[in-house]
């Protein structure tokens, strides 16, 4: 380990300051070495008291998503190599409140998570003795990729709209609704859509498309929500035209 | 150590960081989805033109080289050439935008976003060579 990278991280000690500042640490670091192995080194050798989420170290928990140079990263899946000799900006995830350091408060994003059901809902649920609920590679293939989602909130700390107005359903919540929506074994559609057709919902998404850049699973929350955009236009054109034959 | 007066042993105390009004200068994938937004302005000044173009041609003769001669200010002239700028970047992020939108299969398997976007380029060719041929009197 004789090479070295120089990094910028956030402190915030609510006990000790009012706002935020950049600490600057030094660190050796190889080839193999990802950011997260950075600050753990930080907290193991340097300085004990910083604070920062991580557990599975693999891309699986999306528990240590910060802005890395102003952008949001797993900090487990980007290499200290892509970046050395630094200095490499790392602040705690945009739009979410700071709790400390590089901590961010997720009860916001958890309460949409929520909002929108992310469970199979079924329109009659079958007892155990009646077996499993059959689902084909095609029915599968139609919500796959939506199923990906690591709650890692990376795509909220990259959308705008969000940032602006913290009301927004936001992208990983409306493509988990729409994972579930997709799945040939839920019919609570129904359910979500007072939460999806919202005008914090769907329609407050602009199309910025950032979300889907920074996903590290290929989600694409972008696709998710235009997708039911248009899901919601035909319901409604459909009640609007069948009052009565759309329920 | 320094401290902090608001703070109160075990409650938390949240830092918000405050969204500059210029936050869409700070990153260029955010001022290029600025422009994009934008361009709808000239999309609505171009349908403007081109009504007042058409009321000028049902007036008569008279009130239509007089349209044609303000259209060949020096002015009128730049401001047409941004917004056709604004025009070809308003359809080539949509066009793009539509196959992210859209999911089609085919016998199972989903339509790749090339095969949905290039029919919208087609259309464009071919419904321009229409309008192209109409005006330059075919």
């Amino acid at each position: 380990m004789t090479d070295k990278v120089v990094l910028h991280v956030t402190r915030y000690r609510p006990e000790q300051e009012t706002e935020p500042t950049i600490q600057e640490y030094e660190v050796p670091f190889s080839d193999e070495w990802v950011l997260l192995d950075a600050l753990n080194y930080i907290k193991d050798k340097i300085d004990g008291s910083l604070s920062f989420r991580w557990s599975c170290r693999m891309g699986i928990c999306g528990s240590c998503g910060m802005m890395v140079n102003g952008e949001p990263k797993l900090t487990c899946a980007t290499f200290v190599s892509d970046y050395a000799p630094g200095p490499v900006r790392i602040e705690p995830l945009r739009y979410f409140p700071i709790i400390r350091d590089l901590t961010i408060d997720m009860t916001d994003f958890m309460g949409k998570l929520k909002s929108v059901k992310p469970w199979i809902i079924p329109k009659d649920e079958k007892p155990v003795s009646a077996g499993e609920y059959l689902q084909s590679p095609a029915q599968l293939d139609a919500y796959k990729q939506f199923s990906m989602c690591i709650n890692c909130m990376l795509c909220y700390s990259a959308c705008p709209v969000y940032g602006l107005d913290s009301n927004f359903t936001g992208p990983a919540a409306i493509a988990l609704a729409q994972r579930y929506n997709m799945d040939s074994r839920d019919q609570g559609s129904r359910e979500r859509l007072d939460v999806l057709s919202d005008h914090d919902g769907v329609w407050g998404c602009t199309f910025v498309g950032e979300c889907t850049k920074v996903c590290p699973k290929n989600v694409d929350p972008a696709r998710a929500i235009q997708q039911y955009k248009l899901t919601a236009t035909v319901d409604w054109f459909q009640s609007f035209i069948m009052p009565r034959g759309a329920e | 150590m320094k401290s902090n007066p608001a703070y109160q042993e075990f409650h938390p105390q949240w830092y918000r960081t405050r969204v500059s009004p210029y936050w869409w200068l700070l990153q260029w994938s955010h001022a290029k989805f600025m422009l994009r937004e934008l361009s709808s302005v000239f999309v609505a000044y171009f349908i403007v033109i081109t009504l007042m173009q058409v009321h000028a041609l049902g007036q008569g003769r008279a009130e239509h080289a007089a349209f044609q001669e303000f259209m060949t200010h020096p002015l009128v002239v730049l401001v047409n050439i941004v917004a056709l700028l604004f025009l070809l970047l308003h359809t080539f992020t949509w066009f793009h935008i539509t196959a992210r939108a859209l999911i089609l299969r085919v016998g199972g398997k989903r339509v790749p976003d090339p095969l949905i976007i290039a029919p919208h380029y087609v259309a464009w060719v071919v419904l321009s060579g229409v309008v192209a041929w109409f005006v330059l009197g075919g």
